[in-house]
């Protein structure tokens, strides 16, 4: 994915980074290269090692193989007080003893920036996140979203290459995790600077981010855009974990320039797209349950019966087991819902044949 | 509170037993803190209230004694108290920051042995290395005794405090470009101070009661308030000690309530 990207542009390359804890293997020969003045989100569930990767690039734990190359240079060996990153932490980690100027001054100091220079600098960040009249709090006086919003400024005001967020929203509340989100995305923009985002909510990742990468068990599953992610998983791990969808097992009869023909359960064969790798034989099918028509019976390619229906407010989901028992998803909107079947009644479902994905396994 | 909580007055004879450890745990106190201001020269027979104990202590013919003993008492205190605060301070960095490291469990054992070792067993050592090494005993072994069991209980505090500091806010100090020093003196330390106040005032109170040791290692011609007061009783018990039991009495309570006090208030600022 980086392949077609000049070098000058990649803020950090990640270069078959590996990280063992004991005999554990949390990292497994990592690449990434995230571009300059990107939002990159690292996407996961919880114990995949995403904070690990984070640690590695602040330098909070050292890399049992591989390079870390920020702008050029391979900052793998460099203490983190050396490494022109900074991070937002998952609690925040304010200084308790100091207020918001103070904290947000710290880096500054540090820096060697005069006490003139760096207060100018302060009351500049502290106005980008809309927190000015608090210079002088202290960060138990403060709300959850408001220290988050100081640990944001501490972590830009020394104007870093990379800011790495540890799962920053994850202590706030869905309202305010919304409000946030645009915020960070609008921040990011202003200030240029890269951002390296963790979550392990897809629906945060998809929708603040230039590209995600895709973590499993420590293993790079897949880079890409949201819309890349989303309609084009690559393997089952990223189709599963990224929204939901129906996986359908196929026999593969031929897969040439991204595309495979397959037959279907009921001995049905369809043409469809393929992720690099996908071979002939036994695979899986992905097909999203929005991408699933409910019809009448007879004019379904599959028939099953209603075994479920949720109400989702926006959108009505429905379960609908086929006779070979499997179940199948499917997602209508909330507008068409006069006509979903009654439970306990049957009903066909249809597809296109550019809804369904075969994937690598 | 889901359970109820056990009421110790339903264990039969529980609260008589209570009573007699409070009577003979305080009892005794509260007859020298009344005797004390006792106006009469018998240490038994009550004769009214004065405060002429007092103005004996301080302005009495032993006073001169007293007031070199006390001096003596204080400042070996305050130093005691500030080099082990200090020794205890770097300790427990090294064992709760410095992660692993071989030798850690054996440099545990080291600092609390002194809690450990009954103190007369202390004592004697203590004397007997002095002696081996030529060294002349007087103020500097008590003060150099004084440092070492010290250590232990300011460390106690401090120790308990620090680990009940996240190290992802030296973390974050090292993330914003402070050098290792840095984050220990301008984040750590200050989280710390609560701690290792109480540790301090521990560490005094504890260096200006001791007499076991410091019998052992003052040596001829040097008193501590301790060993002056134990001195003037072997001839026999004079009203005026009882004056100046509850002088020491006040300062050991006044230390050891500010010393809960600061650690209560470090708990509620985290
Ligand atoms: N210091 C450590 N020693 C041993 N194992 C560790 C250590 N730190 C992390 N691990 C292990 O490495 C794996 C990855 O941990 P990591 O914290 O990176 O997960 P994560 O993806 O951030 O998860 P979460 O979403 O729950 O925060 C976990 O299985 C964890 O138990
Ligand atoms: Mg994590």
């Amino acid at each position: 994915m980086a392949t077609d990207v000049q070098v000058k542009d990649i803020a950090i390359d990640i270069r078959s980074v590996s990280k063992l804890f004991g005999d554990f293997v949390a990292l497994d020969k990592v690449s990434l290269g995230i571009r300059d003045n990107e939002f990159f989100t690292l996407l996961g569930p919880s114990g995949c090692g995403k904070t690990t990767l984070l640690r590695t690039i602040a330098g909070f734990e050292d890399v049992s193989a591989g390079e870390i190359v920020l702008y050029g240079k391979d900052i793998a060996s460099l203490p983190p007080n050396k490494r022109p990153v900074n991070t937002v932490f998952q609690q925040y980690a304010l200084f308790p003893h100091m207020d918001v100027m103070q904290n947000v001054k710290f880096g500054l100091l540090r820096q060697g920036v005069d006490e003139v220079e760096a207060t100018k600098r302060v009351s500049e960040v502290l106005e980008l996140v809309q927190l000015n009249q608090f210079a002088n709090r202290l960060p138990s006086q403060m709300s959850g979203g408001q220290q988050q919003r100081v640990a944001l400024a501490r972590a830009l005001a020394p104007k870093p290459k990379v800011l790495l967020l540890d799962e920053p929203l994850s202590a706030l509340d869905l309202k305010l995790r919304q409000a946030v989100r645009l915020e960070l995305q609008q921040i990011q923009n202003e200030t240029g600077i890269t951002f390296v985002f963790v979550t392990h909510d897809q629906e945060e990742a998809l929708t603040m981010s230039d590209r995600i990468a895709v973590i499993n068990d420590g293993q790079v599953q897949q880079v890409g855009t949201a819309e890349e992610i989303y309609e084009a998983p690559k393997n089952k791990f990223v189709a599963d974990f990224i929204g939901e969808t129906n996986l359908i097992d196929v026999k593969v009869k031929s897969v040439s320039g991204g595309k495979a023909s397959c037959i279907l359960p009921g001995g049905a064969a369809i043409n469809c797209s393929a992720a690099d790798g996908a071979k002939a034989g036994d695979g899986h099918l992905s097909i999203r349950p929005e991408r699933v028509a409910l019809v009448s019976p007879t004019k379904g390619t599959f028939v099953g019966t209603v075994t479920r229906q949720i109400y989702l407010g926006t959108d009505m989901h429905v379960d609908v087991q086929l006779d070979d028992s499997e179940t199948v998803k499917v997602r209508v909107q909330n507008s068409k819902v006069a006509k979903i079947p009654e439970i306990g009644t049957k009903a066909g479902l249809n597809f296109d044949s550019d809804a369904a994905r075969l994937l690598v396994d | 509170m889901a359970s109820k909580k056990i009421d110790l007055r339903y264990f039969p004879g529980f609260l008589p037993l209570t009573y007699l450890c409070l009577f003979l745990l305080y009892a005794p106190l509260i007859i020298v803190l009344v005797y004390s201001f006792n106006d009469s020269v018998s240490i038994t027979k009550w004769g009214g209230l004065s405060l002429r104990w007092y103005s004996d202590v301080f302005f009495g013919p032993e006073a001169p004694k007293f007031q070199t003993a006390a001096f003596n008492s204080l400042t070996i205190a305050v130093i005691a108290a500030t080099v082990s605060t200090t020794i205890a301070t770097l300790a427990a960095t090294a064992m709760i920051r410095a992660g692993n490291f071989k030798g850690r469990s054996f440099g545990f054992v080291l600092i609390n042995l002194p809690i450990m070792v009954p103190e007369i067993v202390t004592a004697v050592a203590t004397l007997i290395f002095f002696s081996a090494i030529g060294f002349t005993t007087g103020y500097l072994t008590i003060l150099i005794a004084h440092i070492v069991f010290c250590i232990p209980f300011a460390y106690l505090p401090i120790a308990a405090r620090m680990q009940s500091i996240d190290n992802t806010y030296e973390q974050a100090a090292l993330d914003l470009y402070a050098t290792k020093f840095e984050a220990f003196k301008l984040v750590l330390l200050p989280l710390m101070a609560p701690g290792i106040l109480s540790g301090f005032l521990l560490a005094f109170i504890i260096s200006l009661d001791d007499f076991i040791i410091t019998n052992f290692v003052k040596g001829a011609g040097i008193e501590t308030l301790p060993t002056a007061i134990f001195g003037s009783v072997k001839r026999g018990i004079q009203p005026n000690i009882m004056a100046i039991s509850t002088l020491l009495l006040l300062v050991s309570v006044v230390f050891v309530t500010l010393s809960y006090l600061v650690g209560r208030a470090g708990e509620k600022s985290k």
